[in-house]
């Protein structure tokens, strides 16, 4: 009996953390684009939220009937706040904190505002689970672990793959990383700095977007305002907690995801926390994800302070730092 | 200039060397003139453009990506470098391209872990994969130890013995003897000469560079009375943990200066932070005018009229990023002078360091800019001058002319002298032996945080000296 329930909570969780990470591991990537670059953009919350609502727009008011084509509105919108943010950050030199904070209150406003008249409408264009056959049901074990929709294999493994491929077996590659580490060092040998922090920055705010349009498409699957309840904030956090690396921001991703799918979990069968006397756990666990931020910021830190050095975990020299040719 | 040649571009801070170097890497555009390469005029209008007409440039503060390897920073926006790559691949293609070159460095480590000298090998290297013909080094030797100098020379020699065309730009006469065939002085952007270097004297050239003939004569003084410092069995840690100083004394009287002569990192960091009370004690008494250095503050020392020209100027004697008027104050912007209570009297820094500007002659826009904008030379001329005003009593001054040009250096030098003149004690602490015994009234030479013997300038002998740099013991030496 005790077994039968934990496994059904087991079940429930993580039928929904890996579609609830999906989203995570989306706007994990976007980030990680531009910050490999130099880009740090703190608007993922607001750029998860345009996604979101313009691919809602795109199936309730123009009639898209497919979800990849609402998907792809959702990821131009959010790309194109991106470029506003590009232009102020890399050609205008402004501070990223302060245009991306901009951009992550500014776009919740703004997602929240066109989705008024939304709220709550069911969106029938949606992501199908791959289920080949059809022959398992939903409760099963197995199909809980592999049977999702196509874009959670494309974010899981797809774009990790092509990431890290990109990254580290590439010329391409090697530039990007040469402009997030030193740009002065790129610039030197030809390669355009501001083109290439631009565009990655747009193309990080796509991603992001695709993010926000597969909570509405698959998984919420409506709207409703402030939709990503946070997940930008947990995506820069994944960033950090894998090291500006690709395939370990899946394994980030999982486990944030997991925090959040046992929050909503704990929200709904209303457990209560053993001590402190709380009749709800939810705060304490809406509290975790940034807690593990802490201590997995705090790891490679102490590892300096004792002498080693962990570079590899690092994060790009010149992330968040504006850069000009005429600087000595 | 022609092939197969070591060419020294010669000048003063500020001549035009880089800024003609630049035009020639691509990175500036000439407002007039052409360039000619191989018969064909050219127009650089970016970094590429230089090198697909066969000209690299090795910049003074090297670009490379400290957390790549070796390899991976050859092969950076390298046109030729394959589309998809493995460290392996790339590592052999490095190895073997270092092996036509024959300069070698270890294509797996990565920046962080080399030497300063094995970095500008690497630069070297990546402007040569690109096929340079005409290799620029700007001031190559600013940051090398003198044996990287000596191999660097080496490798350059090399080079253009191969077919290749050298510029060199130095403001070290003794290296434009050593290395170059010909060399071109400039001054003020306007060329005054280009002749062969064999026959040429650094006294020439010199003129050349400053326009005037400036040999600074110091008249060397043996000063008794009261000592203003007083270094007794002083002990201290460098910053890894090890014993740095050694049971040290030193004294150094009113309108003295005494030299302290060494090769770098024998203590003489540590002696100066200590005596500035940067740096704690492990044991032994410091004494400024009777007054116990270790048990103050900083800034109750600089009260005691102690100043110090640090050796490191942008890390400690400026905040870069903040405008001149406020780095003129940086060491008296609490006295009534400059502030009231908790307010600072604006106009009153702007007048001081506008007048601390126009008396060491720092050449900047304004005094608003930031400190970070000038060049090294006119940082360090700020920071002498202000530490000269607030030394009354001792004035320490590490490495007070490093990367100076001669100009520049002879007036900090001067700067040194009038205070010394004016009654004030001075530690100059120097790695470069002729400005020690130049300057210095007494000279004590330290070895690994142990003072090795005193001498009076008149009886300093170059090569006992040198000896007692090297840690040799001799007898004779005036303790």
């Amino acid at each position: 009996m005790i077994l039968a329930i934990i496994e059904n909570a087991f079940l429930s969780l993580i039928g929904s953390a890996i579609p609830a990470s999906a989203v995570v591991m989306l706007a994990a990537t976007g980030a990680m684009l531009g910050e490999r670059v130099g880009v740090l953009n703190l608007g993922q919350e607001g750029l998860i939220g345009i996604g979101a609502v313009y691919s809602v727009i795109a199936v309730l008011s123009w009639g898209v009937e497919s979800p990849w084509l609402a998907m792809l509105i959702g990821m131009i919108a959010a790309a194109a706040a991106g470029l506003i943010f590009a232009v102020c950050v890399v050609a205008f030199r402004a501070s990223q904190v302060l245009v991306g904070l901009a951009l992550a209150l500014g776009g919740i406003g703004l997602s929240n505002q066109l989705g008024t008249n939304r709220n709550g409408t069911p969106i029938q264009t949606l992501f199908r689970e791959v289920n080949p056959g059809g022959v398992l049901d939903d409760n099963d074990l197995v199909s809980a672990f592999l049977f999702h929709d196509p874009v959670v294999y494309l974010a899981y493994i797809g774009l990790p793959v092509v990431l890290w491929f990109v990254l580290f077996r590439t010329r391409h590659g090697m530039n990007m990383r040469a402009v997030g580490e030193n740009p002065a060092a790129a610039d030197a040998v030809g390669v355009s700095v501001t083109g290439w922090r631009i565009f990655y920055s747009v193309l990080g705010a796509a991603l992001t977007g695709a993010g926000g349009a597969y909570m509405v498409l698959s998984f919420t699957p409506t709207w409703s305002p402030d939709i990503a309840r946070g997940r930008g904030w947990v995506a820069l956090a994944v960033v950090i907690f894998a090291g500006w690396r690709p395939g370990w921001a899946v394994a980030g991703a999982l486990l944030y995801g997991s925090m959040i799918s046992l929050d909503t979990t704990a929200q709904a069968r209303g457990w209560g926390l053993p001590f402190m006397g709380a009749s709800d756990l939810s705060f304490f666990l809406s509290m975790l994800p940034y807690v593990v931020t802490l201590v997995a910021i705090l790891i490679p830190a102490g590892a300096v302070k004792l002498g080693r050095r962990v570079r590899s975990t690092a994060a790009p020299a010149a992330l968040a730092i504006p850069y000009s040719r005429e600087e000595r | 200039m022609s092939w197969s040649e070591v060419h020294a571009l010669v000048g003063e801070n500020g001549a035009g060397k880089t800024t003609l170097c630049n035009i020639l890497a691509g990175i500036y555009r000439a407002d007039a003139g052409r360039v000619i390469v191989d018969g064909a005029e050219r127009d650089f209008r970016s970094p590429a453009h230089a090198i697909d007409a066969g000209i690299g440039m090795v910049h003074q503060h090297f670009r490379l990506v400290e957390p790549m390897t070796v390899a991976e920073n050859i092969h950076l926006g390298w046109p030729e470098t394959p589309g998809v790559v493995s460290q392996r691949a790339l590592n052999e293609r490095a190895e073997r391209f270092m092996g036509e070159m024959g300069l070698h460095v270890d294509p797996t480590a990565r920046i962080w872990q080399l030497s300063v000298g094995e970095q500008q090998r690497v630069e070297i290297l990546r402007v040569l994969a690109r096929g340079a013909r005409v290799l620029i080094l700007d001031e190559p030797t600013a940051v090398l130890t003198a044996q990287e100098a000596e191999e660097l020379f080496a490798v350059v020699r090399e080079l253009a013995a191969g077919g290749l065309s050298v510029i060199f730009i130095t403001h070290k006469l003794r290296e434009v003897l050593a290395v170059s065939d010909r060399l071109t002085v400039l001054r003020h952007g306007v060329r005054e000469i280009t002749r062969p270097t064999e026959g040429a004297t650094a006294g020439e050239i010199a003129r050349l560079m400053t326009g005037e003939e400036r040999v600074l004569h110091v008249e060397h003084r043996t000063v008794t009375g009261d000592p203003a410092l007083e270094v007794r069995g002083v002990s201290a840690l460098n910053d890894r943990g090890i014993t740095a100083l050694h049971d040290l004394d030193l004294t150094v009287r009113s309108g003295e200066i005494v030299g302290i002569a060494g090769v770098s990192g024998n203590g003489q960091t540590e002696l100066a932070e200590v005596i500035s009370a940067l740096r704690g004690l492990e044991s032994g008494s410091i004494t400024v005018d009777g007054a116990e250095v270790a048990s103050l503050s900083v800034r109750a020392v600089t009260d005691l009229g102690v100043g110090h020209i640090p050796e490191d100027r942008i890390g400690m004697g400026m905040v870069a990023s903040a405008p001149v008027k406020d780095n003129a104050v940086l060491h008296s912007y609490w006295t009534p002078q400059f502030s009231r209570g908790l307010a600072l009297n604006r106009q009153s820094v702007i007048d001081f360091a506008k007048r601390l500007v126009a008396e060491a002659r720092v050449q900047t826009r304004s005094v608003f800019a930031t400190a970070g904008q000038l060049s090294g030379g006119n940082q360090q001329r700020l920071v002498a001058r202000r530490e000269a005003l607030v030394a009354d009593r001792l004035l320490v001054a590490a490495h007070p002319t490093r990367g100076l040009d001669v100009n520049a250096a002879q007036e900090v030098r001067s700067t040194i002298l009038d205070k010394r003149d004016s009654g004030c004690a001075v530690l100059l602490i120097s790695d470069d032996l002729d400005e020690v015994l130049l300057m210095s009234d007494r000279i004590a030479v330290i070895y690994e945080g142990r003072i090795m013997g005193v001498f009076d300038a008149a009886d300093a002998d170059r090569e006992r000296i040198g000896l007692l740099m090297g840690g040799h013991s001799i007898t004779g030496a005036v303790a």
